[in-house]
């Protein structure tokens, strides 16, 4: 802990013969006086050594309004206050720091890819269409991806639920459960790549087999499965002991408590987290260029030929950017990004308010 | 049944959604009295689901089987060493490949990505749980979470036509001037700005933007249940803002903090798309940072699977990268999961 301090301050009273109970303070107006001298300063830094970018004004104007304000802060309220301020000037810099690329993303991607995006564009495979040629779309890429991810859910989703089930309601601590337990949380690690490489090296690899939109959902499963396993672990907690106790008072048995009781009272949780587990694996890209493959058609069936999905068309058309191919695959791959990330964040945002609906009113 | 509100270590979510806080700990649910009736049933339905927690010890086994069993072709017949070998050449005849630079390209990049990252998530996580007024923390908490969510591919492809053009003032800037560090110097003769671009330096800093809302999350979870106790008693001894962050937030916060940061490295040393549009790709150990070119070994198996299928050596390559990778993330998730267990036995 720190001690408190006890000795004068280093402060300058304005008036020594009045009794004050804090120290002086900076008036109210020297964040926004040192910020705008600093970007100024900056701001002649850029003229007198002829900076090209923004990049390092920016940077410069930070760090100058960062130095302005602490070492007038040091020189008026001491030590101790002129650490604070540093410490929250750095923070709010960090979150700065952190949304301003974040936000930039996108508004880039929307910016870059509305301006493609049409109704040809969603109704319409690029079958027959090359990379030099306008038009085409993403109709195939979407029904493929929605196959994949539905696949991928079916396989995840109950294997993930019934893990849970089994961590939070039979499981006594025994060794098997802890690993379970622990393993679940380092397959969270498994790299996308590294789980499209084991299916591929125990499906496709030797058998024969030629990649398919199901060989992709096996992967995509791998990467739902610790997801939807450690939240639905998180929602059957939730769910009042009471309710398990007044079920077996009744005389029900425990699966039928779990499954008419547990289950029910937690499906609105349950669906979240699943949702979110199926909006991570939307835009997976690595594990489908091994399974997968990339088909220019149209392909519904997902147990058998080359699919497009989403994040393939997005890889298929940025492969053939290069040249004068790029003037009609570039703005393609941008549109096909756009309508993969509205797809992601209307499934994430679904799930939040689904979150929201359903928090339990009392904690 | 909610456990008395003692002070309990940091639970750290896994997926940095934010769900509503589980205080019930470790706490089982009561015991059935078996129904004469549904003996067997509740016996064959606990055996299924044990069954589906099997199996995710199953897959892990099966994935560590079956990359070795797969991998054992390319322990032969290279003319190169497997480890040291920097060239990527298993088509070539004799075949001629090994790990060593690949291998250096995951690690630099994840490096620069963690030593970027940390730090700003820690600042974003205060600020969000300590520092915002609420209902901004909640927003603010709610758009990190949605791009925790945005695609990689996404992350990449901003990265490569808006960052990377954006940006070669910078990496040349560090060049010229901080270039007496042998990291930052381009040694390309006659280097222009123009020719800057596709470094590792910036692949580590697309890793950085993208793992931030990653450990973010997570610490901000952490910091978020700092008990009150705590950091009224600093602020009652005269603490400043900073002050309360420095002893109570941060000790206690700690464990989860490290935690946090090994889930995004593991993250960064798995990205694989990202990377593979960000970085010009090329198979040599080069400690100038700034020069473009590098590999990492999750693009190196994305961008060469599709020549690599035609040679006899070079799926398993690959797969060869892909088991040391595995091996990596492995070592790195566990080495997390063990210190935040090794916390929880302090309770």
């Amino acid at each position: 802990m720190t001690a408190v301090n006890t000795r004068p301050s280093r402060a300058r009273h304005a008036d020594p013969g009045t009794l004050r109970l804090a120290g002086v303070h900076l008036p109210r107006w020297a964040a926004a006086f040192c910020a705008a001298s600093g970007a100024g300063l900056a701001l002649a830094a850029r003229a007198a050594f002829g900076w090209s970018g923004w990049t390092t004004t920016t940077v410069a104007a930070v760090v100058l309004f960062i130095t302005l304000l602490t070492a007038w802060s040091f020189r008026v309220e001491g030590r101790r206050r002129a650490k604070d301020r540093l410490a929250s000037t750095v923070i709010y810099a960090c979150m700065l720091a952190a949304v301003t690329p974040l936000l930039l993303i996108l508004g880039y991607i929307a910016a870059k890819g509305a301006p493609a995006l049409s109704w040809t564009l969603l109704t319409h495979s690029m079958n027959g269409v090359t990379a030099s040629m306008p038009g085409g779309g993403v109709y195939a890429a979407i029904v493929g991806t929605l196959q994949q991810v539905g696949v991928a859910s079916l396989i995840a989703l109950p294997l993930g639920v019934l893990t849970a089930v089994y961590l939070v309601e039979y499981a006594r601590g025994g060794p098997f459960a802890r690993a379970v337990t622990f393993f679940v949380d380092v397959m969270t690690g498994v790299p996308s790549i590294v789980a499209g490489l084991f299916v591929y090296s125990f499906l496709l690899l030797g058998t024969g087999l030629r990649p398919f939109g199901a060989a992709g959902s096996l992967a995509l499963a791998l990467l739902m499965l610790p997801v939807v396993i450690r939240a639905g672990e998180e929602m059957l907690r939730l769910v009042p002991d009471q309710l398990r106790e007044a079920s077996y008072a009744l005389g029900v048995p425990k699966w039928r408590t779990v499954l008419k009781v547990v289950l029910p009272t937690a499906l609105s949780g349950l669906i979240t987290s699943c949702l979110l587990a199926i909006a991570r694996v939307t835009g997976e890209t690595a594990p489908l260029i091994l399974l997968v493959g990339y088909s220019s058609r149209i392909n519904n069936d997902p147990f058998s030929g080359d699919q497009a999905s989403l994040p393939m068309f997005i890889w298929d058309q940025l492969g053939k950017r290069t040249g004068n191919s790029g003037t009609f695959s570039e703005p393609r791959a941008w549109a096909a990004a756009l309508v993969l990330v509205l797809l992601v964040l209307v499934i994430n945002v679904v799930a939040h308010v689904l979150a929201a609906l359903a928090k339990p009113k009392s904690t | 049944m909610r456990a008395p509100t003692t002070p309990t270590g940091p639970r750290i979510p896994v997926t940095g959604h934010d769900l509503p806080p589980v205080t019930t700990g470790d706490a089982t649910p009561p015991a059935a009295v078996p129904a004469a009736g549904g003996q067997r049933a509740d016996r064959l339905f606990a055996r299924i689901a044990a069954g589906a927690g099997g199996l995710v010890l199953a897959v892990m086994a099966a994935i560590g089987a079956f990359l070795i069993w797969k991998a054992l072709p390319a322990f032969s017949g290279n003319s190169g060493n497997l480890i040291l070998t920097q060239q990527w050449l298993p088509q070539a005849s004799p075949p001629l490949f090994g790990i060593a630079a690949i291998a250096f390209g995951t690690l630099v990049t994840s490096l620069i990505a963690s030593l970027i990252a940390v730090p700003v998530s820690i600042g974003v996580a205060m600020f969000i749980a300590h520092y915002a007024p609420r209902r901004l923390a909640v927003v603010l908490g709610g758009i990190t979470d949605l791009l925790a969510a945005v695609p990689s591919l996404v992350f990449g492809m901003w990265g490569l036509y808006f960052l990377i053009p954006n940006t070669r003032g910078f990496q040349a800037w560090l060049s010229e001037y901080l270039g007496w560090i042998p990291l930052f110097r381009n040694t390309l003769p006659g280097v222009t700005t123009a020719q800057f671009g596709q470094s590792l330096l910036m692949a580590g800093i697309v890793l950085a933007i993208m793992i931030i809302p990653t450990i973010s999350a997570i610490t901000r979870e952490v910091f978020r249940q700092v008990p009150d106790e705590l950091m009224d008693a600093a602020r009652a001894l005269g603490a400043t803002r900073w002050e309360v962050m420095r002893t109570a937030v941060l000790p206690f916060g700690r464990p989860g903090v490290i935690s946090a940061a090994m889930l995004g490295l593991g993250r960064a040393l798995g990205e694989t798309i990202a990377v593979a549009l960000v970085l010009n790709s090329g198979f040599a150990i080069n400690w100038h940072l700034t020069e473009p070119g590098g590999d990492t070994l999750a693009s190196t198996i994305a961008l060469k699977f599709g020549e690599a299928t035609s040679s006899a050596k070079g799926i398993p390559a690959l797969v060869f990268a892909g088991l040391c990778l595995f091996a990596i993330t492995l070592l790195v998730n566990s080495a997390a999961r063990l210190i935040v267990a090794r916390r929880k036995e302090f309770r």
